[in-house]
């Protein structure tokens, strides 16, 4: 009781300094937060782009990244047969640029891609796929595509509209709206039209493979490893835990919240040795008064404690409602994971109250060695 | 008196606090302050530590209370050789009460809970910390103030709260500095009185620094300091506790 009053009475002494330390502490929570989140659903969103009804991926052996995996048309062709497979889908990722557009990206997919059979189709069909692979075209001679909504949107095409990407031009012969913002801001092409467009013929990116049995993918790997060693099979976990792509933009996203976390933590450090070295004189009457050094110790750590968990919460607050306003601005629609897990937002709070206490490690080392006497001396 | 009497518990035959040889510099001894310093005080005594300023009154308080330690000779409480560490903690908690000059309370703090403090270092229970505050608060006149905050309270309030403070668990040592020494005549024969009734009544030793006769007079023995040694031992003989 006289324990927080000690701490609180001390905080509020100094109102802006306190305010100032809960306000970096709430910044660092509020990055580390916005930043995670977003990352976060930018790589659940691209796992959920290869894992679309499927639990394997196939690819190119020892390739840092998949827009250079070849899984040739051997395997294309065999992986379907397999009595292990349900169903195997063949992709293969492109990236062009529009007039207006620097980066898009392209998916070379089959007709039986769930992709496109679960998708909510905007507008036209996607006859054109199943008519694919004679190069058949639209209306004026041009290949088909079919266009994610927000495509659609940013290339400003309608169905029927012609389009220019690279050096070709292709008709847009329907609109789909899928919950993957990659998806959703994508271009679907035909595998065939794909491989001669993107030069790749025969080849494509990944195979995405669903299998029979869940409980076969040991040996679905096995049979992977016997005939087709260059490429790797891996389950969509192992995928996501392994890919490095994935494993840079975690670390990124970590690494910045970590900076972010750490900032706030020698903010309270240098709140705490401020309120330390300006309060020399209550510590001394604290020591006279019986006051152990682990009982000062908890006084100065428990004010850091306060201050960090107070920062955390409002950071909390404030981040959520960062990724709530990202998440509305049509341009990032897609992009931006609604779910905020638990596990994380305690993981930043964690961090971010464990910073702070650290940061009064030192000031309550400096507490402690404070010689009564001295400090009573002078008025 | 004689100091090779045997060291065990403190009884009323034997100095329930006992000094010998105390030297102490400040400064890497650059500054020497104590030269040899002994003295011994009997249970329920008052004594008065009287000299002219500087000449090592609140450094030798210091050193009998554990605040700091001397660069020899040894200090007994109790029957205890005093060490450095856990066990000037429980000295401070338990067994010595201290008064400075400057009231030094916690200024944003109320009465009460600047009297709580030492309560709270020493773990005693809430309610009976309270109930010996307000015992305390009664004999010294504060009990209409406990929720005032310090920065509110008279010069002669506040040194009754920090007499408060220093009685609140129960010490059988109270050691005062000058502790009438910032207030003025009237406010300081009245503070005075009431330290003096409060040792009484409850039975403490008090070993007080003042330049003020008048008060040492009124005390069971005065030991005189000069330049860090002690003048002359007159009066030194043990009191029969009253
Ligand atoms: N911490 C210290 N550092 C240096 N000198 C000190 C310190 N404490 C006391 N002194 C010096 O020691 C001498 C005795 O001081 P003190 O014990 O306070 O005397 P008194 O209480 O009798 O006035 C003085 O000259 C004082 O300046
Ligand atoms: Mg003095």
């Amino acid at each position: 009781m006289i324990f927080l009053r000690l701490i609180l009475t001390n905080l509020s002494r100094h109102r802006i300094r306190t305010a100032i330390s809960v306000a970096g502490i709430a910044f660092a929570v509020a990055a580390m937060l916005t930043v995670v989140t977003i990352l976060q659903g930018a790589v659940g969103m691209f796992s959920s782009l290869l894992s679309a009804d499927s639990q394997i991926v196939v690819f190119e052996r020892n390739v840092a990244d998949l827009f250079f995996s070849s899984v040739p048309q051997s395997a294309i062709d065999a992986i379907p047969t397999w009595t292990l497979v349900e169903h195997a889908n063949p992709v293969l990722f492109g990236i062009v640029a529009s007039p207006t557009q620097p980066i898009i990206t392209c998916f070379g997919v089959t007709a039986t891609d769930t992709r496109l059979t679960r998708a909510t189709w905007v507008a036209g069909s996607d006859a054109a796929f199943r008519t694919a692979g004679q190069g058949a075209g639209g209306s004026n001679g041009a290949d088909s595509v079919v266009l994610g909504e927000r495509a659609a949107e940013f290339l400003h095409a309608q169905l029927h509209s012609t389009i220019a990407l690279g050096n070709g031009h292709f008709t847009v012969d329907g609109i789909l709206r899928t919950r993957n913002g990659f998806e959703d801001g994508g271009v679907f092409m035909p595998l065939a039209t794909a491989q001669r467009f993107f030069h790749k013929q025969g080849i494509a990116s990944v195979v995405t493979v669903k299998l029979r049995h869940a409980s076969d993918a040991a040996a679905f790997k096995a049979r992977m490893q016997r005939e087709f060693p260059t490429l790797i099979a891996l389950e969509d976990q192992e995928f996501n835990n392994t890919y490095s792509q994935f494993k840079i933009l975690k670390a990124t996203a970590w690494a910045v919240g970590l900076a972010g976390v750490l900032m706030g933590g020698l903010g309270v450090a240098n709140t705490m040795i401020m309120s330390v070295f300006t309060r020399i004189r209550e510590i001394a009457i604290l020591r006279v008064n019986g006051f152990s050094p682990i009982q000062l110790t908890a006084l100065i750590l428990g004010e850091a404690a306060v201050v960090s968990f107070t920062g955390s919460v409002v950071g909390l607050g404030t981040g959520a409602l960062a990724v709530m306003v990202l998440k509305s601005v049509p341009m990032l629609h897609g992009y931006v994971d609604a779910t905020m897990s638990p596990g994380l937002l305690l993981a930043v709070a964690v961090l971010a109250i464990g910073t702070g206490i650290a940061g009064a490690l030192y000031p309550a080392a400096y507490a402690m060695r404070v010689r009564p006497v001295e400090a009573l001396r002078f008025e | 008196m004689n100091s090779s009497m045997p060291v065990g518990k403190a009884t009323p035959n034997e100095p329930i606090l006992r000094a010998e040889g105390l030297t102490k510099a400040y400064e890497n001894g650059a500054i020497p302050v104590l030269h040899g310093v002994s003295l011994e005080v009997y249970p329920q005594q008052t004594v008065a530590l009287c000299g002219p300023s500087g000449c090592g009154k609140s450094t030798l308080l210091h050193l009998l209370g554990g605040l700091d330690s001397p660069d020899s000779g040894e200090i007994v409480v109790r029957g205890q050789p005093l060490r450095p560490g856990r066990m000037v903690q429980t000295m401070l908690r338990h067994h010595v009460g201290f008064v400075f000059q400057l009231h030094n309370l916690l200024p944003d703090l109320t009465l009460t809970e600047n009297c709580l403090i030492p309560t709270v270092a020493a773990g005693v229970p809430r309610a009976e910390a309270m109930e010996r505050l307000h015992q305390l608060a009664d004999r010294t006149g504060l009990s209409h103030r406990l929720q005032q905050r310090i920065q509110k309270l008279s010069g002669g309030e506040r040194q009754r709260t920090a007499l408060c403070r220093a009685l609140m668990n129960r010490p059988s040592i109270l050691l005062a500095d000058e502790p009438t020494g910032a207030l003025d005549e009237a406010t300081s024969r009245q503070i005075f009185a009431l330290l003096l009734e409060l040792v009484d009544r409850e039975g403490i030793t008090l070993v007080m620094a003042t330049h003020d006769r008048a008060l040492a007079a009124r005390c069971d023995r005065l030991l005189e300091m000069h330049d860090g040694k002690m003048m002359d031992s007159a009066g030194s003989g043990a009191r029969t506790a009253g």
